[in-house]
């Protein structure tokens, strides 16, 4: 009795699992960035309202994981933002679909409002110690940075040039956590996606020029990324539906209006 | 009918079993798999004690890892153990037994809290204060170790619970009868009784400490380098593994199944002493 009743609750609970399966003609995966990814399920949301037939749905998991992703098939489109891919991409066909700057953010109560870039780079190679070497209070320097792998990370460091991490840096591994650690901490300093500061952290000018859209735009800020869609062959069917929506006008509009920039 | 219902279950049940222990063989089977060539290749020595970990210059050392883990977790259980086995004794030997029937489902329940909830509450309450007043990042080992003592709590209360209950009552009675007092009769009699669970209560406590990694990533500051004090920050094995996971390709993720390999020779290594103790108290 109990049994039959414990094969009626399994058949249950995969059917439940299964109640998903099937009901779409064609599914789109994507996989990769944490940067890109809330955006890429925003557009994902607004596609599938205009075509009910595909089933987009977004993973994370990082820039490595999304080459990876899309080399092997386990999703459609990889999705990563470096300024360089990797030989692990080669193969793959790369689309350019919008642009990030990456904000280097200091807390609210620290004196400096500008480093030229060799300073960043002296800060965060362990030359530069203390903040009262760049005209801010005697007080030492706490280095936060993105894990090894992370786009943001190889980015930064790729721009910034030459940037071999002090030993002493702390090390968080999200956007997030990096915000909060620099938002607590008055002697922090870290980077991080320029869409997601906010008035807890304030974003450096850095070489004189302030991280806002417009001067990403314009070309003036140098910490600038790409974000790469990548496919396994040319993209074809719903997988070029999705990324050619990505690029239209619309979705370009909805890329800036949520903090990142458009391709071009 | 009724035999082949009972052979059912019985297959059943034994197959149940079996994945349990199919499951561990497997996992063993498979880090030892991805990890143990990346250890012979790099050179065990080297890997163990080397503190330089910059996957991007093929630098794989995991020393001050298996430092900072060690140091995490004994900080850790100098808090959670006294704290822990205090309690217990409080709540089986002082209270009564209403108050212990309702506070010791409570200390259970401070288990099923998420890391990630004392993690946050680590990062955002803890780290600050630490920072405020003792220096340093705040987020080091002090915090971890901290964050840790309390996580382990709820292990070491309810198992010593459990351990000193087991005691019987004739034991008590006789040393008050002697003349004891009722803190002689718990100090000399009861908890040398109990011994044997108690310890295994923070062994097991202890491996909860090890293999903890959601909080300790978010208190612990992650920096893989030799502390120098207990305000420093540190990277511990777990943290190690769940960080740079997913973005690791190659040598890397090798080296990451490698750690993986460590961090389960310390564990089984826990986890067997905890098994022997217990052993121990059966057999007595």
């Amino acid at each position: 009795m109990s049994i039959a009743k414990l094969t009626v609750l399994l058949v249950g609970v995969v059917a439940v699992m299964c109640g998903g399966c099937g009901k779409h003609a064609e599914s789109v995966t994507l996989a990769g960035s944490t940067a890109f990814a809330p955006f890429a399920e925003k557009l994902g949301g607004q596609f599938m309202a205009i075509h009910p037939g595909v089933r987009i749905s977004v993973q994370g998991g990082g820039s490595t994981v999304g080459i990876q992703s899309a080399q092997q098939g386990k999703a459609q489109i990889g999705m990563a933002d470096m300024v360089k891919l990797p030989p692990e991409a080669d193969g793959l066909t790369a689309v350019v679909v919008a642009r990030d700057g990456v904000a280097v953010i200091v807390n609210p109560a620290n004196l400096v409002t500008n480093l030229s870039m060799s300073q960043v780079r002296d800060i965060f190679c362990g030359k530069i110690a203390n903040w009262k070497s760049v005209g801010g209070k005697d007080a030492l320097i706490t280095v936060v940075s993105r894990e090894a792998g992370s786009g943001t990370r190889s980015s930064f460091e790729q721009i910034v040039g030459n940037v071999k991490l002090t030993s002493g840096a702390l090390v968080q591994d999200s956007n997030g956590s990096i915000r909060e650690t620099v938002a607590g901490d008055s002697q922090a300093i870290g980077y991080l996606s320029h869409g997601l500061v906010n008035s807890k952290i304030k974003a450096l000018i850095v070489d004189g020029v302030p991280c806002t859209v417009e001067a990403v735009v314009a070309g003036k800020y140098a910490l600038v990324r790409p974000i790469f869609l990548l496919t396994k062959g040319a993209p074809k069917g719903a997988t070029q539906a999705f990324i050619d929506f990505v690029l239209s006008e619309s979705g370009q509009t909805q890329i800036r209006k949520d903090g990142l920039l458009p391709a071009k | 009918m009724r035999l082949s219902a009972d052979k059912f279950a019985q297959y059943t049940f034994l197959g149940i079993a079996c994945s349990a222990i199919a499951s561990l063989m497997l996992i063993a089977v498979f880090s030892l798999k991805e990890g143990l060539p990346f250890i012979l290749w790099y050179g065990p020595v080297e890997f163990l004690t080397s503190t330089n970990w910059n996957p991007q210059e093929n630098q794989f050392g995991v020393g001050a890892m298996i430092v900072a883990s060690l140091w995490v977790t004994a900080g850790a259980m100098l808090i959670g153990a006294p704290l822990g086995v205090a309690v217990a004794v409080f709540l089986s030997e002082f209270v009564p037994r209403p108050v212990m029937r309702v506070s010791k489902p409570a200390i259970e329940l401070l288990a099923g809290i998420p890391s990630v909830v004392y993690g946050f509450i680590g990062m955002m309450v803890l780290a600050p204060l630490i920072r405020r007043h003792l220096g340093g990042p705040g987020l080091c080992i002090l915090s971890a170790a901290i964050v840790l003592g309390i996580m382990v709590l709820p292990t070491v209360i309810s198992i010593s619970v459990d351990a000193i209950g087991a005691v019987p009552n004739s034991f008590r009675e006789g040393a008050l009868a002697l003349g004891a007092t009722r803190w002689q009769a718990v100090r000399m009699v009861v908890l040398k009784a109990a011994r044997s669970g108690i310890v295994a209560s923070i062994i097991l406590g202890m491996g909860r400490a090890v293999g903890e990694t959601m909080a300790v990533i978010m208190v612990a500051g992650n920096t893989p380098r030799l502390p120098h004090g207990l305000l420093e920050p540190v990277r511990t094995l777990t943290a190690n593994i769940a960080i740079e996971m997913s973005a690791a390709i190659g040598r890397h993720r090798e080296a990451l199944f490698a750690t993986g390999v460590v961090l389960f020779v310390v564990i089984m290594g826990l986890n067997s002493l905890a098994m022997a103790v217990m052993r121990r108290k059966g057999a007595r």
